[in-house]
């Protein structure tokens, strides 16, 4: 093992631990200040995720949001493209699946409606996508810039449409009419009938998000198109060189990252709310950022990242409830910091790792 | 003034090794005072790693170092520049919009306001120019100065901050031949004024010109410490590889067929919208080997983008195997692959590998698209691999492994990863540039046979070099670049001299 290099248990699974630790150790002195017990509020946190079947239900629905976006983020990071629109994406493929489920809900059984819904929410996502790819591509205005800007032009759009367009006569709530059979995605409650998952919305999407995350797999480390988007994203040169179109990568996998965000509404307009409402996607595509950081790129890394965010969503919810003096304000003190230590942070320990390691190796090699 | 018996630098046993790889061991080194000390060695002998630990950027891991005859530590390159101890490094470290004179004070300002430690820094620098005979206009632009006066820059700036001991780091690779020559009179000025200079150098040439002593290094051990007046290249060349080097490439009659590659006035702006290929025209034919010298940065680098794909040119056409291209059309590398022209790129680090991918997938880049390494939607990582093994045993690429990172390779064994992909796809004609850049002398034979081979075999090359004992040995044919021109062309045997003028432009106005 060469200099700066580290074992891959180290990079995948030691220094997210140990970023973990350090958020959550911050977050131990924040409750410590407002004069409660951390050990207890940690107690409540995981007990509210983890401790009974509802808390494990809402865990996991939460936990397919994130996977959904974080697999986008992380598609176009393989890129080199750092897309932050993961959030009007998801936003604007909820509407095409929303369309789907309107359309066809009266008429045909949800698992004729599911694959349809699927094609409506990664078409319409990807179409989010696009023209902010299309300008990177072309023009070279910087994605980061054009995606948080399309983020906004998402809500705006949704507001009216929802507001005006969508809304059923004689309703006052910005929100489509409710799917009916059709439009609707089995809970898993309803499925897994021997668990107990009490009132949680966890629902298929969550299989379609496992799913997603093997074929996303394969894509980037087992298609000429992943190891095209791969080289792109580790040498733009090298990639022009082998006669590898930057246009293209960047166009096709930002296509890809709006389309699994897309996905997302799967599981909030067709399994939870089976209605499209405003602002259904509550800022899981920013979470999305962190979860592919997190999860270095990688579909297992984002699950657990993903489950890991579903646990602090639920038990952080819980815990609010608990210890009424941690308010729900505190509880994204704590997702921030999260956020803050895996994402922004991420390689504050590094260095000293790393110092560690080589240490380490060069004694064991001189012994 | 110190005892000048006492030596500017003393290493007693230094050894360092990265895990388990041993870059130095057990070094002992002695470098007078008021000398020119070479240290020479093949890539990967330990010479940047060892100057490294003197510079203070590596510690050692044993052993002791001596400045002046007294035991001392260099935790780190602050504390070697306040030992007297100044590197100039192979890849500059100037900030190119600031004049020569912010340069030189960047870092050693003197104080919040920069008026005093301006006026005073203006005094000095004058001092040293005058002193040591390097003219520079203080007030000019570094990066609108040519290579040799940025280079200039650095060494006043090693200077400016009292250092007695100046290590170069392959001072000349970026070097037209009378630039170097101009640095090596510096360089003997400096000496003659009592500094000690080192000079790390994997070329004989320069040892012999400009050292006063000479040590050998051979993986990552002292095998040899000479009087360079008391030494030949030969036996350096020897001690460097630990065995006789041929020096000349065996080059047998081959017969020339017709034609492969024809290029009709080629012009290329680069990204900037400066012209920097002007009006080029040239044929390579079957069995021939087109050497284009020049000093880099005359024009050879766009030729080849724009040739293989990577750029489009303003205008020019080229026939390739009979086709006819316009090169200001729409092409990429891709389409120049199908047509049968493979590129060794000049950077392979930029360009020709991907840092960061294992070996297989470094061993098909380019090549992806290939039929015989998908399986349906899939990439055949079993073909790939195994086709990858078979190049690595049938260039001796060390080590063995697929799977170990690109980055992880020597230089010489990252050429061959290139140089394989390149050549066993069996193309019509290959260009490749700058194909021994970095590479220790075993690979650098390897390479001029493998390049023969293709000559042999009646493929066309157009081979792009720096390096003109390459070109000369290895061409057939050689047209000199010079500001984007072709400025003459020689046959094989032309001398270093005449090859020289053409490429310092001096003939230009003459041939026009």
């Amino acid at each position: 093992m060469s200099k700066g290099q580290l074992p891959r248990w180290v990079d995948y699974g030691l220094l997210p631990a140990l970023n973990l630790l350090a958020a959550f150790i911050i977050s131990g002195l924040v409750v410590v200040i407002i004069g409660e017990d951390p050990f207890e509020a940690v107690k409540w946190l995981v007990w509210g995720a983890l401790g009974y079947g509802e808390g494990i239900g809402y865990t996991l629905y939460y936990a397919t949001n994130f996977i959904f976006t974080g697999l986008a983020v992380a598609v176009a990071f393989h890129a080199g493209l750092f897309n932050i629109g993961g959030e009007g994406q998801a936003y604007v493929g909820g509407l095409g699946i929303a369309l789907v489920c309107l359309a066809f809900d009266r008429f045909i059984p949800w698992w004729v409606t599911f694959p349809l819904a699927v094609a409506g929410g990664a078409i319409f996502g990807a179409a989010w996508a696009f023209i902010p790819a299309y300008l990177q591509a072309k023009r070279g205005s910087h994605i980061v810039i054009t995606t948080i800007m399309f983020n906004f032009i998402a809500s705006a759009l949704m507001v009216y449409l929802l507001s005006n367009v969508l809304i059923p006569q004689g309703t006052m709530s910005p929100s489509t009419r409710n799917f009916e059979a059709g439009g609707q995605l089995p809970l898993l409650r309803n499925v897994f009938t021997s668990f107990d998952f009490g009132q949680s919305p966890v629902n298929l999407a969550f299989f379609l998000a496992l799913a997603v995350c093997v074929v996303v797999w394969l894509l980037i480390w087992h298609t000429k198109l992943g190891y095209e988007i791969r080289s792109f994203g580790a040498n733009p040169d090298a990639a022009s060189y082998a006669g590898i179109s930057p246009v293209r990568v960047t166009v096709i996998t930002m296509l890809i990252s709006g389309g699994l965000a897309g996905l997302m509404g799967i599981n909030v307009v067709m399994g939870e709310q089976t209605r499209l409402l405003l602002d259904f996607a509550g800022g899981a595509g920013f979470v999305g950022i962190a979860v592919a950081l997190m999860g270095r790129g990688h579909p297992v890394g984002i699950i657990l990242a993903s489950m890991l965010f579903g646990l602090l969503y639920q038990g952080g919810a819980e815990l609010a409830f608990e210890i009424p003096t941690i308010s729900r304000d505190m509880i994204v003190v704590i997702q921030a910091l999260v956020i803050l230590f895996a994402g922004a942070l991420e390689h504050m320990f590094r260095p000293a790792v790393v110092a560690f390691f080589d240490r380490f190796s060069s004694d064991t090699a001189e012994a | 003034m110190a005892d000048s018996n006492v030596p500017a630098i003393e290493l007693i046993g230094v050894s360092k090794s990265f895990g388990p790889v041993q870059a130095n061991k057990d070094i002992d080194l002695v470098v007078g005072k008021g000398s020119i000390h070479g240290i020479i060695g093949e890539n990967g002998a330990g010479k940047s790693t060892l100057m490294s630990i003197l510079y203070g950027f590596y510690h050692a891991d044993s052993g002791t170092i001596k400045v002046d005859g007294k035991a001392t530590t260099i935790p780190d390159s602050k504390s070697a520049i306040a030992q007297g101890i100044g590197m100039v490094h192979q890849h500059f470290m100037l900030v190119d919009p600031f004049t020569v004179l912010e340069n030189v004070i960047l870092g050693a300002e003197g104080g919040a306001l920069l008026k005093e430690g301006v006026a005073n820094a203006r005094r000095e620098l004058k001092r040293l120019a005058d002193e040591y005979d390097m003219k520079i206009d203080p007030d000019a632009v570094v990066g609108e100065l040519p290579v040799g006066l940025q280079q200039r820059v650095e060494i006043l700036k090693a200077l400016y901050r009292g250092a007695d001991v100046l290590i170069l780091d392959e001072p000349t690779g970026v070097l037209t031949p009378a630039e170097a020559d101009h640095l090596f009179r510096i360089l003997r000025v400096l000496r003659d004024q009592g500094k000690t200079v080192l000079l790390i150098t994997h070329k004989l040439r320069e040892i012999m010109d400009v050292t006063d002593t000479v040590s050998v290094m051979r993986r990552g051990e002292m095998v040899a410490s000479r009087k360079t007046a008391e030494t030949s290249m030969a036996e350096l060349a020897e001690l460097m590889v630990g065995r006789s080097v041929l020096l000349e490439v065996d080059k047998p009659e081959v017969e020339v067929g017709k034609p492969l590659l024809k290029v009709n006035g080629l012009n290329v702006k680069d990204e900037r919208g400066v012209l920097r290929v002007k009006d080029v025209s040239f044929e390579v034919r079957a069995g021939e080997v087109l050497g284009i010298a020049g000093v880099s940065g005359n024009g050879q680098s766009e030729l080849l983008a724009a040739l293989s794909g990577i750029t489009r040119a303003e205008s020019g056409t080229m026939e390739l195997s009979g086709e006819k291209l316009d090169l200001s059309g729409k092409h990429d590398a891709a389409e120049m692959r199908d047509k049968g022209m493979s590129h060794v790129p000049e950077d392979r680090h930029r360009m020709g590998l991907i840092n960061k991918f294992a070996e297989y997938e470094n061993s098909i880049l380019g090549y992806h698209r290939e039929p015989k390494y998908s399986k349906g939607l899939f990439l055949n990582k079993d073909a790939i691999r195994k086709e990858a093994n078979e190049r690595i045993e049938k260039y001796d690429i060390r080590p063995p492994t697929t799977e170990m990172t690109a980055a992880k390779f020597s230089g010489g064994n990252q050429q061959k990863i290139v140089l394989a992909r390149e050549i066993e796809c069996d193309p019509d004609v290959l260009l490749i540039g700058q194909p021994t850049r970095g590479v220790d002398i075993g690979a650098i034979e390897y390479i001029h046979n493998r390049i023969m081979d293709m000559r042999a075999q009646g493929k066309a090359v157009l081979l792009v070099s720096v390096e003109l004992d390459e070109i000369r040995s290895l061409s057939d044919r050689i047209i000199v670049m010079f500001d984007g021109n072709v400025v003459g062309e020689r046959g094989a045997e032309a001398t270093e001299q005449d090859l020289g003028l053409l490429m310092a432009g001096v003939n230009q106005e003459a041939a026009e």
